[in-house]
């Protein structure tokens, strides 16, 4: 339900992107999530129709780059990708972890026009 | 052409949330973010525990509901500042939406600040409201699957309170299932068994708060 405000959160920050480096028109925007992200690709793309009416973004495509779970375990330093739903370290068992990556939430790059 | 532009999304819930949290420390309150579905008994809890609690902390409510007053006119019985939030229809709180609200609160007589969030499961998990931590509520009527179905709910949160547990006699609801799956997702947070009706587990509950209070204030 909230991805209309971050749908419209995605567009500001694209827009001032293009505008920094003179482009004409937004193509695609390409999202990086993490596991944990609830966020529907589907559904940002849907409200991004609406929202980009109007400007140099309208008609852009919304792809998404899912990020695993990634953790290094802090006993036995082991790094492994592993499921959300058994947060241990596959190797030893720990669960004294640091997650490297699955938190992402970013506009990573913009395909633009010229 | 492509642009490289690494920016974060939630910038902007972030910036406020971190206000919102430098503000905090600086009148030395600490906030309560308390989670979990429509029903799950969150005013009750949050009812029970002050209850516990008033005597050992100045004590204020933010009570969030997408409509109405009725929450917060039940803290405010109690002798216990509380102010509504209603977001109009929004899922969830944002942290912009607790910094418009504290104004309104004497920060400087206040140890702790309950922000009982809209009822569901999914949307306040993403969004930082500058809480010192996060109390997540699940009762026995919701099933014993929902730590499964939500994880986030459960992995982004400091403690699970299981509520209502005095009426497992009438559920087919594995306590054990959800132990288990909530280890698997957030194997260092502690889970508290209670019933706000019988009392069972409250103290408990209250004790472990109160010290996590006292971390956080010191």
């Amino acid at each position: 339900m909230h991805e209309l405000a971050i749908t419209q959160s995605i567009l500001t920050i694209s827009l001032r992107a293009a505008e920094e480096q003179h482009a004409r028109r937004i193509r695609a925007i390409r999202l990086k999530l993490g596991a944990f992200s609830g966020v529907v690709p589907e559904c940002v793309q849907l409200y991004l129709d609406v929202l980009a009416k109007g400007t140099i973004a309208e008609g852009a495509k919304i792809e998404a780059e899912r990020l695993p779970l990634r953790v290094r375990c802090n006993d036995c330093g082991q790094v492994s990708e592993i499921d959300r739903r058994h947060i241990a370290c596959p190797a030893c068992g720990s669960v004294n972890l640091h997650r490297l990556s699955g938190r992402e939430f970013l506009v990573d790059s913009l395909e633009v026009d010229t | 052409m492509e642009i490289k532009v690494l920016h974060q999304v939630m910038e902007w819930n972030d910036d406020v949330s971190a206000q919102v949290r430098d503000a905090l420390r600086a009148h030395r309150v600490c906030l309560i973010n308390v989670m979990g579905s429509p029903g799950a008994g969150k005013t009750s809890l949050i009812t029970a525990l002050i209850g516990r609690l008033r005597e050992q902390f100045a004590i204020g409510v933010i009570e969030g509901d997408i409509a109405g007053q009725i929450d917060a006119e039940k803290i405010a019985a109690l002798g216990i500042p509380a102010v509504q939030l209603n977001t109009d229809g929004a899922c969830h709180i944002e942290a912009m939406s607790i910094q418009h609200i504290l104004p309104q609160f004497d920060l400087d007589r206040l140890d702790v600040l309950f922000v009982e969030n809209i009822g569901n499961l999914v949307c306040p998990a993403e969004f930082d409201i500058g809480e010192n931590f996060r109390l997540t509520v699940l009762s026995i009527p919701e099933g014993d699957d929902k730590v499964a179905k939500y994880p986030l709910m459960f992995t982004d949160t400091d403690c699970l309170a299981l509520t209502k547990c005095d009426t497992l006699p009438y559920f087919d609801f594995d306590t054990e299932r959800v132990a288990a799956d909530y280890r698997g997702v957030n194997p260092q947070g502690p889970l508290f068994r209670l019933s706000v009706r019988t009392g069972e587990g409250l103290d408990a509950l209250a004790e472990h708060l109160a010290g996590r209070i006292r971390a956080a204030l010191a």
